[in-house]
């Protein structure tokens, strides 16, 4: 059997984590290629909804990224992000999702190296989770 | 405040005091109509009426165990424009406490209202309560009232009361301007009823009651209705939680959903005008189901109906009164209640909120600290 490799979405805004990617990619610095990233405007515009989703859909793990606390270019979007990742880590285990399948970080636009340490840390973690218990289910 | 009145029993009936004083109420010169659950005159049930001639008032009844939907929708409605004049409604506690939400949101204006709650003694859902209604006479409310307050058991024709209502904690009306106390008060000494607000206390004092004082058995009486629904409420608790401890135990309680999202309607704080769940935004292409069903073998439709549920747990369990509304709508008998109380207990605690509690406090989505829950970042 081939050895399981955990996908992982990750919500980045655009103006602090997804500019880091950019730069992790144009310094050629590795990160595993399980993550697909979903680039936002900023991180309080990810809705519970989506990250609900992408878990249901067989994500093993989601990862919301963005600005550092006072960096974020709406003001507040992150402190809303970070209530709803509380939010969501009080519900989500209630049904057996491993809490450490939802990580939220911020990583500032010049952060490239924090970006591949990052993705790299996780998708191990996710390797050693195991597959998401929502993987072969077929309810939606 | 807290100015406590008496109104003396008329013919020894709760029911005809409640209307002799809701009468009293409405014949103030600027007070326009009173929303009070009423017997429809042509079928033995239970609904809101607003009423302007107080002649209507003798099909008032407030103490019917009879909760056909939340009213708070209807109040957010009734006060969305200035209506010109004042209007008291009677509401259960958890009506209020739902009323008090959309007035955070901005959905229900309290200015030009009385609001006027009883001690809730519980309700039958609304199946339950058609049959008992058809079956009994006129009476029932009164008889049924009387003896639940004495201790009795409040099954009626070996049926009980909702599960909402058996586990609601909060079943006195804090939120209420004019609070009728039922519980451990002496009826037969005449109706105990409390000044809530400043409000309250000047309508009161218009109204030529008696005065009278905090009954001594007052809270040790309600402390023992909260005992014993909180001992309720832990055991459903373990239950739903030990069944629905993971996605596949889920996936089996909700089985029977079919996404008609009755229970969305019913319910009183799922506040916004347009749902994503009505929009297109979770309308997949028609090559996305068969894509899933190439991947999975088969999936069963409609989809997303665990994401619904699991959406709407996010989106507004901080708001969740506990009302029982969303179990009373389902066609097909989910227990939405039970699940959505489990994970509302849970929510509102970990932004130390409480639904309804207070109208200063702010919706634990739509605020935050800078310095808060840092633990969970990195
Ligand atoms: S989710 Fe159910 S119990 Fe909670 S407020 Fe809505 S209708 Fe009432
Ligand atoms: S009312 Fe019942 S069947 Fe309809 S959406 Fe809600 S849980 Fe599903
Ligand atoms: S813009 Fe980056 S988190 Fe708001």
């Amino acid at each position: 059997m081939d050895a399981f490799e955990p996908s992982l979405i990750a919500f980045v805004c655009n103006w602090c984590t997804y500019t880091a990617a950019d730069l992790a990619g144009t310094s050629r610095l590795y990160y595993p290629p399980n993550v697909r990233l979903i680039r936002v405007m900023c991180t309080g515009m990810v809705d519970p909804q989506y990250v609900i989703k992408a878990f249901l859909e067989g994500a093993d793990g989601v990862l919301v990224s963005g600005c550092h606390p006072g960096d974020c270019h709406y003001i507040n979007g992150n402190y809303k992000a970070r209530r709803r990742i509380r939010l969501l880590k009080e519900i989500l285990p209630r049904f057996g999702f491993d809490e450490r399948r939802l990580r939220l970080t911020w990583i500032g636009a010049s952060d490239g190296i924090e970006f591949s340490h990052i993705i790299t840390e996780l998708v191990e973690e996710l390797k050693g989770l195991g597959p998401v218990q929502t993987q072969n289910s077929m309810v939606i | 405040m807290a100015g406590y009145f008496k109104a003396d029993l008329v013919e020894n009936s709760l029911l005809k005091t409640l209307r002799a004083f809701l009468k009293t109420m409405l014949d103030m010169d600027d007070i326009r109509s009173i929303l009070v659950p009423c017997r429809l005159p042509m079928k033995p049930r239970i609904m809101p009426m607003l009423v302007s001639d107080a002649s209507y008032l003798a099909n008032a009844d407030p103490i019917a165990p009879s909760f056909p939907l939340n009213s708070a929708r209807i109040v957010s409605r009734l006060t969305r424009k200035t209506a010109g004049g004042v209007l008291a409604v009677v509401l259960r506690p958890c009506e209020m406490r739902a009323f008090v939400e959309l007035v955070k949101l901005n959905q229900g204006h309290p200015d030009d209202l009385i609001l006027v709650g009883l001690d809730c003694i519980g309700a039958f859902s609304n199946r339950d309560y058609a049959g008992i209604a058809d079956r009994h006479d006129s009476d029932f409310s009164e008889n049924y009232c009387w003896n639940v307050l004495s201790g009795k058991d409040t099954k009626t024709d070996g049926t009980d009361q909702t599960p909402a209502c058996r586990t609601c904690m909060q079943p006195v009306p804090d939120q209420a301007d004019i609070r009728i106390q039922l519980f451990g008060s002496r009826l037969e000494d005449g109706l105990c009823i409390q000044a809530g607000s400043e409000k309250g206390e000047q309508r009161l004092s218009r109204m030529q009651l008696k005065s009278s004082e905090r009954s001594l058995q007052r809270d040790s009486a309600v402390e023992q209705v909260i005992r014993v629904r909180q001992s309720n409420c832990e055991n459903m608790i373990a239950e739903v939680e030990q069944k629905t401890d993971s996605m596949e135990k889920l996936n089996r309680y909700l089985a029977d959903c079919v996404n008609c999202y009755n229970c969305r309607v019913a319910c009183p704080v799922c506040y916004c005008k347009e749902c994503v769940f009505a929009t297109d935004v979770f309308c997949h292409e028609p090559y996305q189901y068969l894509r899933w069903a190439d991947r999975k073998g088969a999936i069963k439709m409609p989809t997303d109906t665990v994401f619904y549920h699991l959406t709407r747990l996010a989106h507004m369990s901080t708001a969740c009164v506990g009302c029982g509304q969303c179990s009373n709508a389902c066609p097909n008998d989910i227990p939405v209640m039970e699940l959505f109380k489990s994970v509302s207990l849970r929510t509102q605690k970990i932004f130390d909120y409480q639904a309804g509690r207070d109208v200063q406090e702010k919706p634990p989505l739509t605020s935050f600290r800078e310095n808060e829950y840092e633990d969970i970042v990195g």
